[in-house]
């Protein structure tokens, strides 16, 4: 296993996550305003920004001595999209066959 | 973790997603019901074969059991088998005896296993009747909490109008 390869939905998963999401979608925030919107440490914050970075959920730019983070929206039109249930089907299966593949290969050594 | 890819035209639906194991065992745990039931059904759901007869002619009767004790039966019947490389058939609703239901799509399926450097490859083609068959199927899709999630980032959008 290399990095771990974040997908949109685990960007998704996190009710954190989902609200920083809907705060900025209207206007690109800075971390620093964001943080402030929760009741939650500033760390724990930038975890999650971090993670919807990964994820290519948002961008970051740097603007002066501020962090700006902004939606990218055709990440986040591709998941509304019809075939979402079907995906998240899929994922979920795919993840518990990954588990039962390296249970299977400890087995088989 | 490996990104699995999902193209979608018209009715045929595509699946490709690589595992980190070697074709040997992937076949497997496509193929034999014990380890089908361990990753078949979405959590918070439960894969439990009635009747698996995984040859060419067989199928494989199958259950998904909700939270709530609720069943889905569903059954696979086996076309073509070339082991550990392919195998077709086609997947169809059904009740607990394994009479199909006329009313519901059938999809007709075809699996391919490639590996390569001890990574298998796993494309799953599915082709339904018709692109409405394929819709219906995938609405039935079974909805985690994050569908919800979904669909409130989805009226965010609408309001957004990218």
């Amino acid at each position: 296993m290399g990095a771990l390869k974040r997908d949109v939905f685990q960007g998704l998963a996190d009710p954190t996550r989902r609200e920083i999401l809907t705060l900025i979608v209207h206007e690109p925030m800075s971390l620093n305003s964001i943080a402030e919107k929760f009741e939650i440490s500033r760390p724990a914050v930038s975890q999650h920004i971090k993670i919807l970075e990964e994820c290519q959920l948002i961008d970051i730019t740097q603007k002066g001595r501020q962090r700006f983070c902004e939606p990218k929206l055709d990440k986040l039109n591709e998941v509304a999209e019809w075939i979402a249930p079907f995906k998240e089907m899929w994922e979920s299966r795919f993840n518990q066959l990954d588990n039962l593949l390296e249970e299977l290969k400890t087995k088989s050594k | 973790m490996n990104e699995a890819k999902f193209t979608v035209k018209e009715n045929v639906l595509t699946v490709e997603r690589t595992f980190n194991a070697p074709i040997k065992l992937v076949w497997r745990a496509w193929t034999e019901a014990e380890l089908l039931d361990q990753w078949w059904a979405p959590t918070p759901w439960k894969s439990e074969t009635a009747k698996m007869d995984f040859s060419e002619g067989g199928s494989r009767l199958y259950a998904m059991v909700g939270p709530e004790g609720e069943k889905h039966w569903g059954l696979t019947e086996f076309t073509s088998i070339k082991p550990v490389t392919h195998f077709s058939g086609q997947d169809v609703f059904c009740d607990e005896n394994g009479e199909p239901n006329r009313e519901m799509p059938v999809a007709k399926f075809s699996n391919d296993f490639n590996e390569n450097n001890n990574q298998t490859t796993v494309i799953m083609v599915t082709h339904y009747a018709s692109a409405d068959d394929l819709k219906t199927v995938i609405e039935m899709g079974m909805k985690e909490g994050l569908t919800m999630a979904l669909n409130q980032l989805e009226d965010i959008l609408l309001t957004q109008k990218v």
